[in-house]
């Protein structure tokens, strides 16, 4: 119907828009197939994906008291929703680092006998101011800042 | 006459008679190399052990990170044959993994996926990786402090691929951490979304094996070879070795029950000594004793990319090995051979260090 402009009696075919009207047709239904097909996979895509939660800003934290940690030892203390350590080394300094191995994500531990962080899983190694010294962690500990406040052992954000 | 009718009645609407005929003409080939044929159905059987085992601890498993640790106490303290039904679950779940890999293993050195049985293969390696799925999801369910860790480890293992790693990541995890939502997803995953994905692959494979029939490895045609019925002959040879299997399963678990462990703190060191389950060691032993650097990159991620590349190639093999070409067989044989001492050299000296 739409094709027919008067006038025109040339060679062309006799129903020359006839596969094009097919064609738009395919073309909606196709699209609309597609919109359906997305509607309905968008929404479950993004929910899988889960929702972030915003981290505490915990900046501080009393990690042990001084009667807890003596000479020579290590403690693991929440800090936020992260374990850190707290070392109280054999120079009688404290040291606050992060608890989270930097290779896969292990809870590291004070060794006493070797004086350093060690950590089971994969046998890292790092000395008590979070340099990693042997097996395959990539980087160092993250280390906080420690202050006394009575008889409290304070650990900061730096 | 009655059940004759019966028969007739169920025939003519499910084509009994058409399933039976296939059944009958199934044969299985007699050589030097028969025994290998037992391993596949060796780990269906053990698979069955999984899901009827794994039904029966449903019943009482909660999947909450409040709940899971006590809930498998009771399971193993309070209920009647708990102990046993846990343990045979965890023991099963080992040996199904142990016979995969001989099964896998022995069609890869007897070229069972000569054509056209290349598909048969490639469902095979899907099997395979979701049956390791089951095994890491799995773990994390008693919520103790190894799997906390194990889990720990393993999801930041995929998270270190480029890319899409971290999402990855935090899909699995339900996060950026392991915590209870974790514990839910794993659960999700291990009972529902695995066991569907199982079934098909399942299906796919063991139509196919009907299909084309059991394969006699390329250096045996042009002999000849006697053949079995499946029905009844090997069928009852087969359900000799399931016989057996409960055995060793309900001495395992009796002698060895399955430990339940220490329950998960996300604020407690790693325990000295931990370990994932056998079948990870050789992986775990790698990522140990690779360097923290190799040429600027982090030591790790060139070993989980490499292990990655290795599990893709699995999916080609029958598409690269394919010809008569014996210098090719000779290749994929001392590939094979290399593959198979890496994993075992590898797991001996993590079971010992």
């Amino acid at each position: 119907m739409l094709g027919n402009t008067s006038g025109d009696n040339s060679t062309k075919p006799v129903r020359p828009l006839e596969p094009t009207r097919r064609r738009f047709l395919d073309y909606l239904l196709g699209t609309s197939a597609f919109a359906t097909l997305g509607a309905i996979l968008y929404p479950i895509f993004k929910f899988m994906q889960p929702p972030r939660i915003i981290e505490s800003a915990e900046n501080s934290v009393v990690a042990a008291k001084l009667s807890e940690i003596p000479v020579n030892s290590g403690k693991i203390f929440k800090f936020g929703n992260k374990p850190g350590i707290l070392v109280h080394t054999d120079a009688g300094e404290f040291k606050a680092l992060s608890a989270v191995c930097t290779h896969l994500e292990c809870i590291v531990q004070y060794r006493p006998e070797t004086k350093q962080i060690w950590c089971a899983c994969h046998n890292g190694q790092y000395n008590v101011s979070g340099k990693n010294v042997g097996g395959p962690p990539p980087r160092p500990l993250e280390e906080f800042k420690v202050n006394l406040r009575g008889d409290d052992v304070v650990v900061t954000r730096s | 006459m009655r059940i004759q009718s019966l028969v007739e009645w169920f025939d003519a609407r499910l084509s009994i008679s058409t399933l039976a005929a296939i059944a009958r003409k199934k044969e299985v080939p007699l050589h030097r190399h028969s025994i290998w044929y037992y391993f596949g159905g060796m780990t269906l059987f053990l698979f069955v052990v999984q899901v009827v085992t794994g039904i029966l601890l449903l019943l009482y498993y909660r999947p909450s990170s409040e709940g899971a640790f006590e809930s498998v106490q009771f399971i193993i303290t309070e209920v009647k044959f708990g102990w046993l039904i846990r343990s045979i679950h965890s023991w099963s779940a080992n040996l199904m993994i142990a016979t995969l890999f001989i099964h896998m293993f022995s069609v890869f050195f007897l070229r069972g996926y000569y054509p056209p049985r290349e598909i048969t293969w490639v469902s095979g390696v899907f099997l395979l990786f979701i049956v390791i799925c089951f095994g890491f999801s799995g773990y994390l369910l008693p919520w103790n402090k190894l799997a906390f860790f194990a889990t720990k480890v393993g999801t930041e293992i995929a998270g270190v691929v480029p890319v899409v790693g971290r999402p990855i990541l935090r899909f699995l995890r339900g996060g950026d951490d392991v915590t209870g939502a974790t514990l839910t997803r794993f659960f999700g995953f291990h009972v529902a979304v695995l066991p569907a994905t199982a079934t098909v692959f399942l299906g796919i494979h063991v139509l196919l094996v009907q299909m084309h029939g059991m394969s006699v490895p390329p250096n045996l045609l042009g002999q000849p070879i006697k053949k079995m019925k499946f029905v009844p002959n090997f069928l009852l040879r087969d359900l000799i070795g399931w016989i057996l299997a409960i055995g060793v399963l309900a001495a395992l678990a009796a002698l060895f029950p399955w430990e339940l462990g220490e329950k998960a703190d996300a604020f407690a060191s790693a325990p000295e000594g931990i370990k994932p389950e056998w079948y990870f060691l050789f992986m775990f032993q790698t990522l140990k004793l690779l360097p923290a650097k190799i040429l600027g990159f982090d030591g790790e991620v060139i070993g989980i990319m490499a292990f990655n590349i290795v599990a893709m190639l699995l999916f080609i093999v029958p598409f690269v090995d394919r010809s008569d070409n014996r210098r090719r067989r000779l290749i994929f044989n001392v590939l094979g051979v290399l593959a198979l001492l890496y994993i075992v050299v590898l797991t001996i000296v993590g079971y010992v260090t």
